[in-house]
């Protein structure tokens, strides 16, 4: 596997053709571990070496993973395992990992699997748009497919046993990433958090568990795991999912109707500064650009092709730059690139105000 | 004062034990403690107490404590379970069933599996009834410990103890 061909073209889960949908990607992601090994916290390097090395060809023939890659991540050195990171392609405990863990994947990213991460399996289909239930079945498949070649750690009481009881049972974390900057700027997004969180679903930042919710984007996801089918899950993330996006269009909507000043001095904000900053920390270009995201779905800025600024959410992440750049950067060094590069596609898309 | 046990690094884990109506005193290194099994630095619960209380005056062939319990496939240990939050091995469900049991009903919506099965595992019928009996009067105890209601925690010690000779199961 190259990591270079990675970098010049989207993640699989910004490749939507640029809808106007507040949902920017769904994912589904399975926990499964062997029946006779211990899981890769406990188990040696060797064991988990030699686990690694089993499974490598048996994911590989799985018909769902045809004409896959596999990769040690021992092979890969820091900077790559951090652009697969950013792309969403493994966690960021897996790449702080070496010997013993791999990572097998689709060359068009969709499907990826995660070996020896927390558990021997961490299977993941992420697709564009609002697209759970799509996710689900070719997961599915790909279970069936791997369960049929090995033996999974599965008991009729509590299901398929994972290396935390937080995950045992289905093993099945169902999650949607939706940008809602109407909710933010009408200030209604923590009580919709709150409403979230109480029923159950937790609501996470762009990349995942512990980090910062930027850019206007939130992750929801399901945390029971045991006591409910996978499908009921997915149904009823789902139908969460649906009900913030109700929400962000009607906060949108009343954005135009009583705030019409509010909003145009944010997009043309974004648009200003994009244009002209020649600093950008990450997390404010990504703040920014949610802005001309925003922008663009309510009709205040058109442009000749969206999906180079839709790109900027991952090829403006600090190993992305460096990987362009070809060589290490220094993070004020990156926050100049960063700039550069966000001029250039802004320059290239013929982004404008409406 | 020198650790008993290497007679070279100083001692620093002190322990009195009552064996056959003697007291006995012994001084350790944190090091030799640990290879002992004694997990110095791990939390002590009210309950984890309660559960060993009179268990020092019983003869030494009884069955190690709470914490002294280890899986008998992965040989991880309840210490090192609390310690990562994260299990050994498959095996570890049924080792620690009884620290689990409270832990995944209130992680989850309930304590039994309703999804997919893998293909080659036969249905099979739900769980004993002995193990739910003991996981509630666990949680009652652990309840009654939150609520410093010691007499009757001290009654559903004796209970959970009843009930596990009952199951059969290896009793601390």
């Amino acid at each position: 596997m190259n990591v270079d061909d990675l970098i010049g073209r989207p993640a699989a889960w910004l490749d939507a053709g640029g809808g106007s949908d507040p949902v920017v990607s769904s994912r589904i992601r399975l926990a499964r571990n062997l029946h006779n090994a211990a899981f890769p916290g406990w188990a040696g390097e060797e064991e988990c070496e030699k686990i690694w090395q089993s499974l490598r060809p048996t994911l590989q023939a799985a018909p769902t993973l045809s004409g896959s890659y596999a990769v040690g991540m021992e092979e890969l050195d820091e900077l790559d395992r951090q652009i697969l990171f950013e792309r969403h392609l493994i966690s960021h405990e897996h790449a702080g990992r070496g010997r013993g863990s791999g990572l097998v994947g689709t060359p068009d990213e969709r499907v990826a699997v995660m070996v020896n991460e927390e558990d021997h399996l961490r299977l993941q289909v992420i697709r564009p748009g609002l697209d759970i239930r799509e996710a689900w079945e070719v997961m599915n498949r790909l279970d069936d497919e791997i369960g049929g070649r090995v033996r999974y750690a599965f008991s009729p009481r509590l299901g398929y046993l994972t290396a935390c009881p937080s995950n045992v049972g289905t093993g099945l974390r169902a999650s949607v990433m939706v940008h809602v900057p109407g909710l933010v700027l009408m200030n209604e997004i923590n009580p919709v958090i709150k409403g979230v969180t109480k029923i159950g679903l937790a609501v996470r930042g762009l990349w995942g568990e512990g980090t910062e919710a930027v850019g206007n984007m939130f992750q929801v996801s399901n945390q029971i795991t045991l006591g409910e089918k996978e499908g009921e899950i997915v149904h009823g993330l789902e139908q969460i999912v649906l009900e913030i996006v109700e929400h962000e269009k009607n906060a949108r909507a009343r954005l135009r109707d009583r705030k019409e000043p509010v909003l145009r001095d944010h997009v043309g904000r974004s648009l200003g500064i994009l244009q002209n900053a020649h600093i950008l920390a990450s997390k404010e270009a990504l703040d920014l650009v949610s802005g001309l995201r925003l922008g663009l779905e309510m009709g205040i800025l058109k442009c000749k092709d969206r999906r180079p600024l839709d790109e900027l959410l991952v090829v403006t992440q600090p190993a992305h730059l460096q990987k362009r750049e070809g060589r290490k950067l220094k993070p004020r060094n990156r926050d100049v690139a960063r700039a550069q590069q966000v001029r250039q596609v802004l320059a290239e898309s013929g982004l404008k105000l409406a | 004062m020198l650790c008993e046990s290497c007679q070279q690094r100083e001692a620093t884990v002190h322990l009195t034990q009552v064996v056959d109506d003697s007291v006995k005193k012994v001084h350790l290194c944190e090091e030799c403690a640990a290879q002992k099994g004694l997990d110095v630095h791990g939390p002590v619960s009210i309950s984890d107490l309660l559960m060993g209380l009179g268990k020092a005056v019983e003869p030494q062939k009884e069955k190690p404590s709470v914490d002294e319990r280890s899986c008998p496939r992965c040989h991880m240990r309840t210490a090192d379970f609390k310690k990562t939050g994260r299990l050994g091995c498959p095996d570890c469900y049924e080792a620690f069933a009884v620290e689990l049991g409270p832990l995944i009903k209130g992680m989850h919506r309930s304590e039994q599996h309703v999804g997919k099965t893998p293909g080659g595992v036969p249905a099979r019928p739900p769980p004993a009834p002995a193990r739910d009996d003991l996981a509630a009067l666990q949680r009652a105890l652990e309840k009654a410990v939150a609520a410093e209601q010691y007499e009757e925690a001290a009654r559903l010690r004796d209970r959970i103890q009843a009930a596990r000779a009952a199951a059969g199961e290896k009793a601390p």
